[in-house]
Formats: C-alpha cells, sequence, structure tokens
C-alpha cells in the first residue's frame, strides 16, 4: 500500500533534515574554536543529499517512492580565518590564531531552511496519517 | 440488480489507488526538496484513471513466464500509473525542479481528493449494510 510507503519517504527526509541540523549545531558551536596551525582548524560541515532509488528502500519495484539520504558531509574548502594575537597562548611563531570558516550568517539561513523542510515532511506524515485512519474506519 | 462489490464502488476503487500512488510521488517531491539534480514529478490523473478504467495498466508490468525469471513487482490487478517530470517554473542553480509550495498544495488538494473517494465509499458500504439487514 503506497499511503504506508509515505511514511518511510517522509522519516528518511526527517533524518536527513536532522543530519542538516546537527551540521548546522555543530557549525555554530565550533565558530570560535582557535587553532594553532591552518591544518588543525575545524571547517564548516555541510551535508550532501542525494535521493534514493526505491529498490534500495522498499525492495519493490514501485517507480512512486523516492526518499532522501546524505551521501557524505563535506567541509568546506574556504580559507579559515588568520587572526593576530601574539599574547594568545596557541600562537604560532608568527604570533597568529586560526578561527574557522564559520560564516554564522549562512549557518542561521542553513537551519532555518532546514527546519521548514522538516516541518512540511512531518506535515506530509500526519496526512497519510489521518488519510490511513479514515480507511481504517470505513463503513462503520 | 445483482449486487456485486466490484459496481458497488464504482470508480472509486481505483481512483483511491492512484490517489495513494500519487500521493507516494507528491511525498517524494517534498523529500527531496533540498536534493541537488532531483527532478520534480506528477501523475497525469486524468489518464491514468483513464487506463486503469479500460484495463491497459496491467500491460505494463512483465510477465515472468519462466521459473529462472525474477519475479516481477505487482500482483494481478494491481497496475501502476506512469510518472511524468513537472515542467520547471523556477528551477535552482543546484537542479532541482521542486517548488515547495506547489508540491504541499498538490498534495492537500489529493488527499481531499482521496478523502471525498472515501467518503463515497463509506456511504456506499452504509447503503449495502442497509441493504442487507432490511430494517
Amino acid at each position: 500500500m503506497s499511503l504506508l510507503g509515505n511514511f518511510d519517504i517522509a522519516g528518511s527526509a526527517l533524518s536527513a533534515q536532522t543530519v542538516r541540523l546537527n551540521t548546522v549545531a555543530s557549525n555554530l558551536a565550533n565558530a570560535e574554536t582557535v587553532s594553532g596551525s591552518a591544518e588543525d582548524t575545524y571547517r564548516a560541515r555541510m551535508p550532501q543529499f542525494e535521493t534514493i532509488f526505491n529498490d534500495a528502500m522498499t525492495g519493490s519495484g514501485d517507480s512512486a517512492s523516492m526518499g532522501v539520504q546524505v551521501r557524505q558531509v563535506l567541509e568546506s574548502e574556504a580559507a579559515p580565518r588568520q587572526q593576530y594575537q601574539p599574547e594568545h597562548p596557541m600562537a604560532d611563531e608568527q604570533g597568529y590564531i586560526w578561527l574557522p570558516n564559520v560564516n554564522a550568517v549562512e549557518e542561521m539561513a542553513n537551519m532555518i531552511s532546514a527546519s521548514r523542510s522538516y516541518q512540511s515532511n512531518v506535515e506530509v506524515m500526519n496526512t497519510s496519517k489521518q488519510l490511513l485512519m479514515r480507511v481504517l474506519s470505513l463503513g462503520q | 440488480m445483482i449486487l456485486s462489490f466490484d459496481n458497488a464502488f464504482g470508480v472509486h476503487t481505483r481512483a483511491l489507488s492512484l490517489y495513494a500512488q500519487r500521493s507516494s510521488v507528491l511525498a517524494s517531491n517534498l523529500a527531496n526538496a533540498d536534493t541537488p539534480d532531483y527532478k520534480a514529478r506528477d501523475i497525469d490523473f486524468r489518464s491514468a484513471l483513464g487506463q486503469a478504467e479500460a484495463g491497459l495498466g496491467k500491460a505494463r508490468h512483465l510477465q515472468a513466464t519462466h521459473e529462472k525469471h525474477f519475479g516481477v513487482s505487482g500482483n494481478e490487478g494491481d497496475w501502476s500509473a506512469e510518472t511524468l517530470y513537472r515542467t520547471p517554473l523556477q528551477p535552482s542553480l543546484d537542479g532541482n525542479t521542486v517548488d515547495v509550495q506547489v508540491e504541499q498544495a498538490a498534495f492537500t488538494d489529493n488527499a481531499m481528493r482521496y478523502m471525498a473517494s472515501l467518503r463515497f465509499v463509506t456511504g456506499r458500504v452504509q447503503g449495502l449494510m442497509t441493504a442487507l439487514r432490511g430494517e
């Protein structure tokens, strides 16, 4: 029954959006994490989504249902911020400390987008549940 | 008049199955709203229902004619509509063509139509029950 399949689809989207929210949380948490060299600096992370083709998900040839999953979590290629602060205990020989390349504004926008997507998928689940409940009470 | 469950529910049994299938397609669109290169899909309901009525949908399934053939999805009388791609109004730079508002509206519309068909079926069931009781 394809209405039950909606729970798999929306559920896969919920877990993918949760991963996205997680990366936003860890990016914001580490926005000011200082390190002594460019290599050791925390880099902003972002998940890359991909479509799950139904064969892997439901084992059926039903072409209607396609969920979503996180293929990998990528690290941002942007250069970390360099700051001259010779009195800092972690400063290198030249007196520089390194700060992550996290863009707080971008992260907030990402967070809102993830939460909106989460909401719309919960809505899909709710509607499918209501329809199924109506089917169960058929003829009463 | 011969009482037959197939005739009693009319087009609604097939319509319900098609609505359920369409809700899956629209749920997939919403789930993949942030997936790069995903193309939004939908079902042409009118032609799919027409094909289901004419019994043409069955022909689309593969037949296993040999014991060593792989199992084919869908059992007798089960049919699936062909999914088509939406014409994008405003595709994203990442190749995604899902417009969340359009999909949400279509999903709600589809759910209401499902409810309506279900209401008709419920009415028929109640009618049959009344006829059976003979009160």
